[in-house]
C-alpha cells in the first residue's frame, strides 16, 4: 500500500488551489472591509456585528425552521421508502435504489422548473383539481413549495444512507430477537432501528447540510422576494457586491452546521455506549 | 425416558422446486438431549428451524405438548435458540443481552437482575455483566448465546451448530460443559452438527438425516455399533462395506467364505451389506483365518495406526496399536458380533 501513497498527492494541490485556498480567502474577507481591494485592506468585525441585525437573524431563523421541517420529512419519508426497499430481493434492490437516483441525474433547476408546472395556479394539480370542481389553490410561493421542492430534491440523500445501514443488518439478529419473544415491532424498534442508527444520522446531517444552503429551490418556488441563507449569500456576492459581508454570512453558516454535525456524532457515540 | 415433548408428523418441506425435507416422522423426549446429525444440506438445520418457527413447513405437523405450533410465530413459542454465529445484539453489553427476552416479558427489574446474575454464573461467565459482546472471544460468545437462551427458562434449546466456529480444543470443553449445563437445567435440547463424533459423545439420542430422510434414530452406541445402512455406516466412522448374501438367519456369505453372524430375520439368500469396524478387525497370522492378504499401507494416526490390507477381492481397513510391515502377507480375523449385517440400499 504504501507506494500508492505518492498518487494522492495531486490531489493534495488540487484540493489547497481549489478548496482551502478559497476558504482562506471567504475568512480574510469576511474580517476585512474594501471588497476585492486587496492591497490597502482593514480589519473589522463589523461585517459579523451586522448579522445581529433583526432583518438577517429572521432570514436564519427562517432557514432553519424549513430545513429542520423538510429534513423531519425527508427522514419520515425516506425511512418508510428505505424499509419497503429491503423487504424485496437483492436484485430488486438495486434496481429501486437506481429508481431513487434516477431525478438526482436531472439538473436541479430542470426538477424545480417541473415543480412549477404542477405547482403555479394555473398548473396541472389545480387543473385536475378544476376538473371536481374545485377552488383553485395558491402553492406557488409559499413555504410549502418550497418544502416541497426541498424534500424531493434531497430525499435520496436521506433514503441511500439509510438504506445501506439496513442492508448490513445480519438477518439472524431479526431471529434471536423473535425468538426471545419480540413481536414484529419490538423488533424493530429494539434491533433494526437501533442498528440504523449511523444511517439515519449520516442521511440527516446531509439533507440538513444541503437544504440549508440551497438558493435555487426558495428563489425559484418561493418568488424573488423568499429570503434563505443560500439567497442572503448570493445576493450579497452579485447583486449588492458587498463580498465581506456575504462571506461573514458563509463563515458564520459554516460554523453552525460545523457544530451541528459534531454533536450528531456525539449523539452517534452516545446512543451506543448508553445501553 | 419420560413424556413425548415434541412430535414431528410427515413434516415436509420445499424450497422453490427442491424438496429439502421428505416426511420427517420424530418424538422428542422431555429432558433428552436429541441430536440432528448429517451432512451439510441433508434437512438438520432446516428442521430446527421449523421447530424454532422461523420456517413453515410445506405439509405436516410440529406438536409440541400436543398442539400444533406449525403457524404460530417464533415469539410465542416455548423454545429459545443458540444460533450458529451466536447473532448476539452489538450495541447491548453481555448483560442486557442476556436480559433482552426477560425486559421484552416486562419482568421486574430485580428479578431480571437475579435471574440474569444466576444463569452468567452457570455459563461461567461471572463478573462479565458489563463487558462489550463485540469485544469477547469466539468461546465467550458462545456462553452468552447460551445463556441469553436459557435465562428465558424455556421448554426446549435449539442449538444451530453452535461449535462450528470454535477450535478443536475449545469445542472439546464446550461439548462436556453443554452436556454438564442440559444436566443441571434438565430440559430438552435439540443439537445440530454435522460433526459425528460430537454427536455421539453428546447426545442421549442421535437422528442421522441424509437428503431430507432420517435415516437411523438410535442412542449413539446403536447408530455406531448397528448402523441400519450404508450411509449410516459411512458417515459414522471409517467403515469396511461388503456386499454379502445372507444364507440363512445367523450365516452370511461374502469375499468366498461363509461367516457365522448375530443378525437374523432376513431373507434366505436376501443380497445383504456387511459393515465391520476397522478397530474390529484383528491381524493374524495367515495360517489362522479365513481371509487373507498383504499389507499395502501403514499410517500412524496417533493412538493407531491405519493399516489397508489388499485381499483377493477388496483392500480393508484396520485400525491397531501394532505395527506390520508393507508387503506382509496376513490373515485377517473378526469374530460373529463384529459383523453388522445392514439392508442393501437402493439408492447408491
Amino acid at each position: 500500500m504504501k507506494h500508492f501513497v505518492k498518487l494522492i498527492r495531486p490531489y493534495m494541490v488540487w484540493a489547497v488551489v481549489m478548496i482551502l485556498v478559497p476558504l482562506l480567502l471567504i475568512v480574510l474577507y469576511s474580517v476585512t472591509t474594501g471588497g476585492n481591494d486587496l492591497i490597502n485592506i482593514q480589519f473589522t468585525l463589523e461585517n459579523f456585528k451586522k448579522m445581529t441585525e433583526p432583518i438577517y437573524v429572521a432570514v436564519f431563523v427562517k432557514s432553519f425552521q424549513l430545513g429542520l421541517l423538510s429534513v423531519g420529512i425527508c427522514l419520515f419519508l425516506g425511512y418508510i421508502l428505505a424499509y419497503l426497499i429491503t423487504k424485496f430481493s437483492e436484485r430488486v434492490q438495486s434496481l429501486l435504489v437506481l429508481l431513487v437516483t434516477i431525478p438526482m441525474w436531472i439538473n436541479t433547476l430542470l426538477r424545480t422548473y417541473a415543480w412549477i408546472c404542477l405547482l403555479s395556479d394555473n398548473g396541472i394539480i389545480n387543473a385536475i383539481l378544476g376538473l371536481f370542481g374545485l377552488e383553485p389553490v395558491t402553492m406557488m410561493y409559499t413555504d410549502f413549495a418550497v418544502v416541497i421542492g426541498l424534500v424531493s430534491d434531497l430525499l435520496p440523500f436521506m433514503v441511500i444512507p439509510i438504506h445501506t445501514s439496513l442492508c448490513k443488518i445480519d438477518h439472524s439478529l431479526h431471529e434471536a430477537a423473535m425468538d426471545l419473544g419480540a413481536n414484529r415491532f419490538q423488533t424493530f424498534w429494539r434491533v433494526t432501528f437501533k442498528l440504523s442508527i449511523p444511517g439515519v444520522l449520516n442521511g440527516i446531517i446531509m439533507t440538513f447540510l444541503l437544504s440549508i444552503s440551497t438558493f435555487v429551490i426558495p428563489k425559484l418556488l418561493g418568488g424573488g422576494q423568499y429570503m434563505l441563507i443560500g439567497n442572503l449569500i448570493e445576493n450579497q456576492f452579485i447583486s449588492v457586491g458587498d463580498w465581506n459581508f456575504g462571506s461573514a454570512i458563509s463563515v458564520i453558516l459554516a460554523f453552525i452546521i460545523l457544530i451541528a454535525i459534531t454533536s450528531m456524532k456525539r449523539i452517534d457515540k452516545d446512543e451506543i455506549e448508553e445501553e | 425416558m419420560s413424556d413425548v415433548l415434541i412430535e414431528l408428523k410427515g413434516l415436509t418441506k420445499n424450497f422453490d422446486d427442491q424438496q429439502v425435507l421428505k416426511g420427517i416422522d420424530l418424538k422428542i423426549y422431555e429432558n433428552e438431549f436429541l441430536t440432528l446429525l448429517g451432512p451439510s444440506g441433508c434437512g438438520k438445520t432446516t428442521t430446527l428451524r421449523i421447530i424454532a418457527g422461523f420456517d413453515e413447513p410445506s405439509s405436516g405437523e410440529v406438536l409440541f405438548d400436543g398442539v400444533d405450533i406449525s403457524k404460530i410465530p417464533p415469539y410465542k413459542r416455548e423454545v429459545n435458540t443458540v444460533f450458529q454465529k451466536y447473532a448476539l445484539f452489538p450495541f447491548l453489553n453481555v448483560y442486557d443481552n442476556v436480559a433482552f427476552g426477560l425486559k421484552i416479558k416486562k419482568m421486574d427489574k430485580s428479578l431480571i437482575e437475579h435471574k440474569v446474575k444466576k444463569t452468567l454464573k452457570l455459563v461461567g461467565l461471572e463478573g462479565f455483566d458489563k463487558r462489550d459482546v463485540t469485544k469477547l472471544s469466539g468461546g465467550q460468545q458462545q456462553r452468552v448465546a447460551i445463556a441469553r437462551a436459557l435465562v428465558n427458562e424455556p421448554k426446549v434449546l435449539l442449538l444451530d451448530e453452535p461449535l462450528g466456529a470454535l477450535d478443536a480444543k475449545l469445542r472439546k470443553e464446550m461439548q462436556g460443559e453443554l452436556k454438564k449445563i442440559q444436566k443441571e437445567v434438565g430440559i430438552t435440547f435439540i443439537f445440530v452438527t454435522h460433526d459425528q463424533e460430537e454427536a455421539l459423545s453428546m447426545s442421549d439420542t442421535v437422528v442421522v438425516m441424509h437428503e431430507g430422510i432420517i435415516q437411523q434414530v438410535g442412542t449413539p452406541e446403536d447408530i455406531y455399533n448397528e448402523p441400519e445402512n450404508r450411509f449410516v455406516a459411512n458417515f459414522i466412522g471409517e467403515s469396511n462395506i461388503v456386499e454379502a448374501i445372507m444364507v440363512k438367519d445367523l450365516l452370511v456369505s461374502f469375499d468366498g467364505f461363509e461367516f457365522e453372524c448375530v443378525d437374523k430375520g432376513f431373507k434366505e439368500n436376501e443380497c445383504v451389506e456387511v459393515v465391520i469396524r476397522p478397530e474390529d478387525i484383528d491381524i493374524v497370522k495367515p495360517e489362522e483365518a479365513k481371509l487373507t492378504g498383504t499389507v499395502k499401507s501403514i499410517v500412524f494416526k496417533g493412538v493407531h495406526h491405519e493399516i489397508v490390507v489388499e485381499t483377493e477381492h477388496r483392500d480393508y481397513m484396520i485400525h491397531t496399536t501394532d505395527y506390520f510391515e508393507v508387503g506382509l502377507q496376513v490373515g485377517l480375523k473378526f469374530g460373529p458380533d463384529d459383523i453388522h449385517v445392514m439392508y442393501r440400499m437402493d439408492w447408491e
